[in-house]
Parts: structure tokens; C-alpha cells; sequence
């Protein structure tokens, strides 16, 4: 029965060629825009640390206070003075302050030029918080965060191309003019988005080469490459700056469990609490304590320009639905006369509507292969629309071909739905007499 | 009129008249506003950032290694490119219009005023500035070069003189005695005067952040001890290529010891409008394809359906022609059932598009569209409609009155 409904299909769908095609083009342009523009909001609405999402915490305080603070949030980032209490008070098992900072290679060779490699300054927890895999070495210890010692882990790309790809554990690398030794080197590693640093890089960025010491980096005096805010003017000289409420820096917490995530925002708001009473803040408690996915919400890493695209590609998809219902619709009734021979036949309303549901998942299948070539070309040309950072993410794997195709199929046969009840209602003594 | 029978006849094909009806309503709902974005982002395009945009190079670098006194390499560097020939002028700054990132502050007219009277970008630059951007002067003077100090960035910015653009001067000074009067841009209440006004420049922000204050400019006659600035060239006229192509050679010559970014090192300022741009002119690429699409498709749909209709009544068209009904007749019934569904469509498409662009409004903050928007979008859908059934509506003009006396 199967075969032969499949050729009573294929047969129907050629008899008007071109209102097959009109449906077909209309599943696969309506499947492909809302594919292409769904593999752009999946890069970029990604959990970037699925293993550890929840562990991981950002912590915020208010210490700008509601005149200079937008909708009631605190600030999402934090002052020199505040990060280091949050560090020596060491209420989580992890912890690192970050911010990232603009470093130059400075070959050997007088003849070449230095070359710029972005790079962080972080706490040594930095690595296991965030899982980074290591080829050679390790992250540098405890010890060395204390005694701002210049040691640096670099990325395997810049490990290649210095060192030749070989184990470079204990070399020396001059960085500005300055030698550091290398104490571990990573896999080419980055989260995407870049949620420990979604406050400078919005999330999509080229990965960083290098990350040294925090302390190392603030007894430098280097400034942060990404934004510095400042409410009141911090006064001249980089000790003023350091005891200003200028923000500039990121910090991140490891929290084992929810026990653990309740009590350290405790901790927070008696941090606050302190400081208000020492005369810091004129104005109530308003501390975060948000985990990677709140945060990355919280931050809106998802471009609007990506939403409304997936938005509108989604209404555009409904019109394409509508569509092919009427064409269906159109389709099915005029076979009203066949219909009534075959129910005069004998055939059940269910075998009609399987024959029906039959042809439109041809339709649906034919609509998905269109749809699959027209998304693989617009995940081509999403350079065309989005800025490259966020277009490079968009890519054409097995899933999102999987998701095309059932898409295809599923929104074909709802579309089929009601042309093929009405179908299957075709009463045959009406057809049979009137012919 | 013809009106009664057309909707009694319609009564008939409920499911196909909502659909048709619907189609364009959700149409009208998403082309407005496509319409509306398409529109917002290309008036963006289309600001003027004031400035002479062609012949104008822009080097981005880091000076690196161990300095603490930045300043008289970044002059040596400038010297270095005033001597090519190429060149007409240039200067050295921390930002310029669209870089899209900047130093903004809040601009008071009183000492002791406690909220700014306006905000305002900050452009560090010296005397060549104003030739190098091609921007005018419209009152005072340019500055010279002993206006130029050497400023750590860490301490007050607040030089003794400064530069406005006229729009900023007009929201300072309402009254436009602008001109000589004090600003004050730091918290330790050091005035700065304004010795010149300038036609119109353009904040490095493109963002809705400094929409409202866009041409809100200030110069300051200093040259920064920082690391990272940027160098504006203003190449003689159909030389920009080739200060392009030679810069970096001059500059690397004169000192090594910097780094450029790894693209955009080196780019003229139509690469940095393409660049600041990039998402505008993406949404509106985007927008214009969906609309264009779903016109097509809808259309499409619309002659799918009439087309489906004109063979289903072949026979009653002929009893009709039979019965005295010319072919005018005919297609005007066509016309009138089409734009009648169109009518109502649109009407049901027009609150789907307010609705929608409230929601858009609410949760992506863009702004309020114009009801004349959905206006012109109820007409072209209508339009659109009318031309889709014009050819199936031709067909069933054409049908002979003898099909009336055929058996199906």
C-alpha cells in the first residue's frame, strides 16, 4: 500500500508542476531563513562551560550607588579594592580576578617586529576553574601569584610559532621588553562566548595567546586593554587610581553546590554591609552573585540584531506555513472526484488520510533538500549580514542538517493537516453524483 | 453592487478566504516592520560623521617596550610622516569619528553645577587636526602649537583651551556666546575656554548609546603619554593608496619597537565607516531580502489559490457569460473578491504590525515606528494582491459561455 500511495503521490505532485514547486519553494526558503539566522543564535546563546555552568559565579556589588547605576543592577565590573578583599577573604575554593591586557613579543632578532598577542592577567585557579587543557607544564603556583613572579602560560599557537611547537617549559619568552619564563603551555583554548569577559570582548573575540600573573600585571602598572569607567574623577598617579571607584576588573568564584553559592553571597552582603558602615556607600545592599548562563543573559551576549533576525525568519517560516496550506488545500479539493471514487471503492477515511499525509511529506522532504542547499548557502553568506566575529561561529554540522530536515518535514505535514481532514470528509456520493 | 454575491461566494470557500486573508495580514505584519528596520539602519549609513572622509589614511599601533615617556616617539613618529610626500597633514589622537570607542565626559558651564549640562566625546589632537579631518572652523581660532601640552593620561585632562563642535556649543551656551566662555570638564573645577568652534563632527560612537548627542565633540589641544593612539593622514589628493601602501614602511624605519593590530592595522576611513556600520548594513541586507522573498511568496500564493478558484468555477463563470455578464464584468468580480480579502487582511495586518513593533520596542528598546509605515505597506500589499489575481482573473474573463452547457 505504501509504494502505491507513493506513486499516487509522485503522480499527483507532477500533474501541476508548478504549484509543487511553488510549495516546495516556499517550505525551503521558509525553512532555510529561520536555520540560517537558528545556527547564528545557537553560536552565540551557547553554554560555553556546559560541565561547570552552574559552579561558576560571578560576583557584582553596588558601589555606584542608584544615581550612576542603570535600571538597579550593579555595575558588572569591579574596583582594584574590591577584587582584593574578595581575594584575601578566599571565601571560595577557586577564585580568580581577571582583565585583559595588551602585550608585545618581542622577538629576538632586531630585524623582526615585536608582535602583539592579546593576553590576560589571572589568578593561577584560573585553569582549573575553567577547565583549560594543558599540552606541557602546568599553571603557575600559589607561591608565584603571591610573589608577582613573571611567569606566563602561553597558547599552543604561539608556542608553535616561538618555540617551534617543542616543549617549552622553563624558556624564556620577552614580553615589552621584559623576560618571562613559561611555565605551561594550553591547547588553542577559548570559551564561546567568552563569559569571563563579556564586559570587553561582548562575547566573540580572537582567542588570547598569553596569561601571566594578575599581581605580576598590576606591579607593572599595566592598564586594562578593555574598558576602564570611572563615576568621579580618580585623582593623578596609578596608587589613586588602584583606591578610586574607577571599574575595570572581572572577578569569578567556584562554588562546589548551592549551599556553598548561598553562603558566599552572604559573605558579599556583609562585605558591603562593612563598607557602608565604614562610609563607602550611602545607599542599601544591592549585591549578584550570577552563574555563567544568568550572567551571559544578564549581559545580553545574544546581539538583538540576532534575535530579530531569528524572529522575523520564524514569522517568515509561519507565512510560508499558511501558504502551503492553501496551496495544499487547493491541491487536495480538486481531487475531490478522485477521492469520492476511491471512498465509493471501498477505501477507509484513514487509508485517505495516509495517502494525503503521504504526498505532503513528499512535498515536505523535496521542501527540506531545497531548504538544506538554501541553508548551507546562507551559513556561506552570514558574513554578508553579521560582523565576522559572530559570523565564523555559524556552521553547517550534522545536527543543524538533521534539524533542517525534520523541520522541513514536521511543518509540512501540520500544514497538511487540515487540507487532508477536509480530504478525508469528501462524501463520495456527492462526487459520484454530480459527475 | 456586485458586492453581495462576491461574499456570499465566499461564504463558500471559508478556509481558503481566511487563508489568503491571513497570509497578507502576517505579511503586512513582518514587511512593515522590515520596512521600518531597513529604514532606521540605512539613516544610520547615511549620517554624516563631518569630516572630509576621502584621501584620509588611519594607522592604529602600540608603541612597546620599556618606556615610561611615550611622547617624543609618538612626535618623532609624526615628524617621520609629515616628511612623506604623499602627505599633507597629520596628527596624532586617542580616537576619532566611528571607532566605535572613546573617552566621553560631562560638559558643565558652571563651576559648581552638579549634573553636566551635556556629554560630550573627548578627541586629544594638535594644531593639524582641523586640515587633516577637512573639518571648517565657523568661529575663533585653530589651535597653535603652543596650545599643545604633553598630558599623562592618569592625571586632570582639563587643558586651558579647547575646541567645540556647534552643536555642542549651541546646547552649552543656548544663547551662542559660546565663544570665549569656560567649560569645565574635570571635577577639580579647571576651566577650559573655548577659542574655536567647528562646523560638525561626529562622536566615535555609532551606537544608540550616544544617539542622542552624536555630534557633541570636544577638542583638546594635547598629546597623550600612552602607548596606543591612533595616527590620521590626510594623503594629497588621489595619493591615498600609495600613503597606504608606504606608512607602515615609514614608520616601521623610523622605530620598530611597535605592534599593529593583526587586520585594520593600516585602513582608510571608508574601511572604517564599512566597519562601523557592519551590523546596520547586515540587518538591512537581511531585511530587505525576507521582504522581497515574502512578497514573492505571497504573491505567489495569491495566484496559486485564484487560479485554484477560476478552475473550480469555470462552469458558473460560463452560466454567467451565458447570461449576459461581459468579460469586464468577469474580472472585476476577480479584482473585487481579491481586494476585498486584501481589504480585510490588512486591516487585521495592520494591528499584527503595531503589535509587533510594540513587542520589538519593548524587548529590544528600537524605536517607536511610524504609523506611516503600516500605511504604505497596507497599499503595497494591496497592490500586490490585485497584480497576483490579474492573471488568473484574465483566465476566467476568457472562458466561453459555452462551458456553461459542459457536464464538469
Amino acid at each position: 500500500m505504501f509504494g502505491y500511495y507513493f506513486q499516487l503521490g509522485l503522480r499527483s505532485l507532477r500533474r501541476n508542476p508548478i504549484l509543487t514547486a511553488l510549495m516546495v519553494m516556499a517550505i525551503g526558503f521558509g525553512v532555510a531563513a529561520s536555520m540560517t539566522t537558528y545556527s547564528v543564535f545557537r553560536a552565540t546563546s551557547r553554554n560555553p562551560i556546559p560541565q561547570k555552568s552552574a559552579q561558576l559565579f560571578h560576583p557584582a556589588i553596588d558601589n555606584w550607588g542608584p544615581e550612576d547605576t542603570e535600571k538597579g543592577e550593579p555595575p558588572d565590573s569591579m574596583t582594584y579594592k574590591d577584587v582584593v578583599a574578595l581575594m584575601r577573604a578566599h571565601k571560595a575554593p577557586r577564585q580568580t580576578a581577571l582583565y585583559p591586557i595588551a602585550s608585545a613579543l618581542i622577538p629576538d632578532d632586531p630585524s623582526s617586529l615585536p608582535q602583539r598577542q592579546g593576553a590576560y592577567a589571572v589568578y593561577t585557579d584560573f585553569f582549573p576553574m575553567f577547565d583549560v587543557p594543558f599540552i606541557f607544564g602546568k599553571p603557575w603556583s600559589a607561591e608565584e601569584d603571591e610573589g608577582h613572579a613573571a611567569v606566563v602560560v602561553i597558547s599552543k599557537k604561539l608556542n608553535d610559532k616561538v618555540f617551534g611547537g617543542a616543549n617549552s617549559v622553563g624558556k624564556q619568552l620577552n614580553l615589552d621588553g621584559r623576560l618571562y619564563v613559561v611555565s605551561g603551555v594550553i591547547e588553542d583554548w577559548d570559551a564561546s562566548p567568552r563569559f569571563f569577559d563579556l564586559v570587553n570582548t561582548g562575547g566573540f573575540d580572537k582567542g588570547a595567546q598569553l596569561y601571566m600573573p594578575f599581581t605580576r600585571a598590576i606591579e607593572l602598572q599595566k592598564q586594562s586593554n578593555g574598558n576602564n569607567n570611572c563615576n568621579s574623577d580618580p585623582g593623578d598617579g596609578w596608587d589613586n587610581y588602584l583606591r578610586s571607584e574607577c571599574i575595570w576588573l572581572a572577578m569569578w568564584v567556584e562554588l562546589p553546590d548551592a549551599a556553598a553559592a548561598a553562603s558566599y553571597k552572604q559573605f558579599l552582603t556583609n562585605y558591603v554591609d562593612e563598607q557602608r558602615k565604614a562610609g563607602r556607600f550611602r545607599w542599601p545592599n544591592n549585591v549578584r552573585l550570577r552563574d555563567v548562563m544568568d550572567f551571559l543573559d544578564a549581559e545580553h551576549v545574544v546581539p538583538a540584531e540576532t534575535q530579530i533576525s531569528l524572529f522575523v525568519s520564524l514569522g517568515f517560516l509561519v507565512i510560508c506555513l499558511v501558504n502551503t496550506v492553501g496551496l495544499l488545500l487547493a491541491k487536495f479539493m480538486r481531487r475531490a472526484p478522485e477521492i469520492g471514487v476511491r471512498r465509493a471503492l471501498g477505501a477507509s477515511r484513514k487509508e485517505i488520510y495516509f495517502q494525503f499525509l503521504l504526498e505532503a511529506a513528499a512535498v515536505g522532504v523535496a521542501g527540506g533538500v531545497l531548504g538544506l542547499l538554501l541553508t548551507g548557502l546562507g551559513v556561506m553568506g552570514v558574513g554578508l549580514v553579521f560582523e565576522p566575529a559572530i559570523a565564523r561561529l555559524a556552521t553547517l554540522d550534522i545536527s543543524l542538517v538533521l534539524i533542517t530536515l525534520l523541520v522541513a518535514v514536521a511543518a509540512t505535514l501540520l500544514a497538511a493537516f487540515y487540507p487532508t481532514w477536509r480530504a478525508a470528509q469528501v462524501q463520495p456520493a456527492w462526487q459520484l453524483k454530480s459527475n | 453592487m456586485m458586492i453581495k454575491p462576491i461574499l456570499s461566494a465566499l461564504r463558500r470557500h471559508k478556509a481558503g478566504t481566511i487563508l489568503i486573508a491571513l497570509q497578507i495580514a502576517l505579511t503586512l505584519a513582518i514587511v512593515c516592520n522590515a520596512l521600518f528596520i531597513i529604514h532606521q539602519r540605512v539613516s544610520h549609513l547615511s549620517r554624516g560623521t563631518g569630516i572630509d572622509e576621502s584621501n584620509l589614511v588611519i594607522v592604529t599601533n602600540r608603541l612597546v617596550g620599556n618606556t615610561e615617556n611615550f611622547v617624543p616617539l609618538i612626535k618623532s613618529d609624526l615628524q617621520a610622516l609629515r616628511q612623506m610626500p604623499d602627505v599633507e597633514a597629520v596628527y596624532a589622537t586617542n580616537s576619532y569619528p566611528l571607532r566605535n570607542g572613546g573617552w566621553s565626559m560631562g560638559a558643565r558651564t558652571n563651576p559648581d553645577q552638579k549634573k553636566s549640562t551635556g556629554q560630550t566625546a573627548i578627541y586629544f589632537v594638535d594644531e593639524h587636526a582641523l586640515a587633516t579631518l577637512g573639518v571648517r572652523l565657523v568661529a575663533g581660532r585653530n589651535f597653535n602649537a603652543g596650545d599643545v601640552i604633553d598630558q599623562d593620561p592618569k592625571k586632570s585632562i582639563a587643558g586651558p583651551v579647547t575646541i567645540v563642535t556647534k552643536a555642542l556649543a549651541d546646547k552649552l551656551f543656548p544663547d551662542g556666546s559660546a565663544l570665549g566662555k569656560n567649560i569645565y570638564l574635570t571635577e577639580e573645577k579647571k576651566p577650559s575656554t573655548i577659542v574655536g568652534i567647528v562646523e560638525k563632527t561626529q562622536v566615535p560612537w555609532v551606537s544608540s548609546f550616544a544617539s542622542t548627542w552624536d555630534q557633541y565633540v570636544t577638542f583638546l589641544p594635547a598629546v597623550l603619554n600612552t602607548d596606543y593612539n591612533a595616527y590620521l593622514v590626510r594623503a594629497k589628493p588621489g595619493q591615498e593608496a600609495a600613503v597606504r601602501a608606504h606608512v607602515l614602511d615609514v614608520l616601521v624605519k623610523n622605530n620598530r619597537m611597535r605592534t599593529l593590530p593583526d587586520e585594520n592595522g593600516v585602513q582608510t576611513f571608508a574601511d572604517v565607516r564599512s566597519k562601523a556600520y557592519e551590523r546596520d548594513r547586515g540587518m538591512a541586507i537581511m531585511m530587505g531580502i525576507v521582504c522581497a522573498v515574502l512578497l514573492a511568496i505571497t504573491a505567489a500564493g495569491i495566484v496559486g489559490l485564484t487560479s485554484f478558484w477560476v478552475g473550480q468555477r469555470r462552469k458558473q463563470i460560463g452560466v454567467r457569460r451565458a447570461l449576459g455578464a461581459t468579460k469586464r464584468d468577469i474580472l472585476t468580480y476577480f479584482l473585487t473578491e481579491n481586494f476585498l480579502i486584501g481589504g480585510a487582511g490588512v486591516v487585521v495586518g495592520s494591528a499584527m504590525a503595531i503589535g509587533m513593533s510594540m513587542w520589538l520596542q519593548q524587548h529590544f528598546e528600537t524605536e517607536r515606528m511610524s504609523v506611516v509605515y503600516v500605511l504604505v505597506g497596507m497599499v503595497l500589499l494591496l497592490l500586490l494582491g490585485q497584480g497576483a489575481v490579474l492573471a488568473p482573473a484574465m483566465r476566467a474573463s476568457k472562458v466561453s459561455p459555452v462551458e456553461a452547457t459542459r457536464n464538469a
